[in-house]
């Protein structure tokens, strides 16, 4: 199947690989142990793991976009406080 | 009753997943790879990193058109909200008037976007418009096309004339929803008409408005066909909103790069606000 016409590079294919691959690590906990594990965190609300992901990677694109306006496109730092922050959003939210 | 947890019955949701796959998540990837490539045509692209993205949030034109975009979205919330509440509130609860305000109501509804665009065109005009020309007979210079002010009262009035009808049409529903008990309770406790509002209507309404709140901020942070078909973003850039900037940027100016980028920037902006919209509303009601 030829996919040269979605003008593919390698940054944007281990971009997408990680998010495949995160999506994949949720099936694989969510087969572990069904549920979804959900809870009330520190902003009073209701969520699953995959809230948690979704709130995470939303944040983090937010960090990246904050980052590259204020900071610069030297995104090193940004990529680390997004880990902090998803960290953070797993562990308490 | 304990549930019962059945992974195979995801399965089940893998037909609609392919659909989104191929309407939705392929072509936004497509966007993401454009968004870090420069392309000169004939599929020929290079890798630029984020350097789009790094122009766009320090473009004076994007933040214009954002400006623009968040000013029109809360006009028009501002004024449709409460006047649907109001026209809702003033509409017969029984008898044959329903129907016939319940359809008059949702007529607007029925116009495709751009036959509004090219009607409000026409309607006000100030040589041959009904509307542009009886402003003008008042002693008001009017001119959409060549007045931003103008042009704006123009938009502002023609989405607040298409879209009230969906508030009002909402709100009635959380009205009608009402029992009877609630009116005649009030009565006996010889409570004010605003009263009524602001401790048993409003509160019931809550649900339905939320929604309203929500389609209305999706719909107007997203419109583009009936300012483009009205004013086409001018005079100048005047109502140049977010969208009609964009496909300025990709199809006018073929700038495949900053429109991705912009495109990425905007649906994060949109994502952002459903999600935040859906979280208060399935929180309304856990409460």
């Amino acid at each position: 199947m030829d996919l040269s016409w979605m003008a593919w590079t390698w940054q944007t294919a281990v971009f997408f690989g990680v998010i495949l691959a995160m999506l994949l690590g949720m099936t694989a906990w969510e087969w572990a142990s069904p549920g979804g594990n959900p809870r009330r965190g520190v902003l009073g609300l209701d969520t699953t793991r995959g809230d948690r992901l979704f709130i995470s990677l939303l944040g983090s694109a937010y960090i990246h976009l904050a980052w590259l306006g204020l900071v610069g496109p030297d995104l090193g730092w940004a990529l680390a406080l997004s880990i902090a922050y998803a960290v953070g959003v797993f562990r308490f939210v | 009753m304990t549930k019962t947890w059945n992974n195979r019955a995801w399965f089940m949701v893998l037909p609609v997943l392919l659909l989104v796959a191929f309407n939705a998540v392929i072509p936004l990837m497509t966007v993401v790879n454009y968004s870090v490539q420069e392309t000169f045509g004939n599929n020929l692209f290079f890798f630029e990193g984020v350097k789009w993205y790094q122009e766009v949030l320090a473009s004076e034109r994007f933040h214009a058109a954002l400006l623009r975009q968040f000013f029109f979205t809360a006009v028009i919330l501002l004024i449709e909200i409460p006047l649907g509440v109001a026209v809702a509130l003033s509409m017969p609860r029984s008898g044959p008037w329903v129907s016939v305000c319940l359809v008059l109501m949702a007529l607007p509804l029925l116009v495709p976007w751009n036959v509004v665009g090219a009607m409000w065109n026409i309607f006000a005009l100030p040589d041959i418009g009904l509307l542009g020309y009886g402003i003008n007979a008042l002693g008001i210079d009017y001119n959409f096309t060549r007045q931003p002010v103008a042009a704006w009262f123009t938009v502002i009035l023609m989405d607040v004339w298409h879209w009230t009808s969906l508030v009002v049409l909402l709100a009635y529903a959380g009205l009608s929803s009402i029992p009877d008990a609630y009116y005649q309770a009030a009565q006996i406790d010889s409570a004010s008409r605003w009263a009524v509002f602001r401790y048993i209507q409003l509160p019931k309404m809550k649900r339905v408005l939320t929604i309203a709140i929500l389609l209305r901020f999706m719909d107007s942070f997203m419109v583009y066909t009936e300012p483009f078909v009205l004013t086409g973003g001018g005079p100048g850039n005047a109502t140049t909103f977010l969208s009609i900037d964009l496909v300025k940027a990709a199809l006018g100016e073929f700038n495949l790069g900053i429109a991705a980028a912009m495109s990425i920037i905007y649906f994060l902006m949109t994502l952002l606000v459903s999600w935040l919209f859906y979280t208060l509303m399935t929180r309304g009601e856990e409460q």
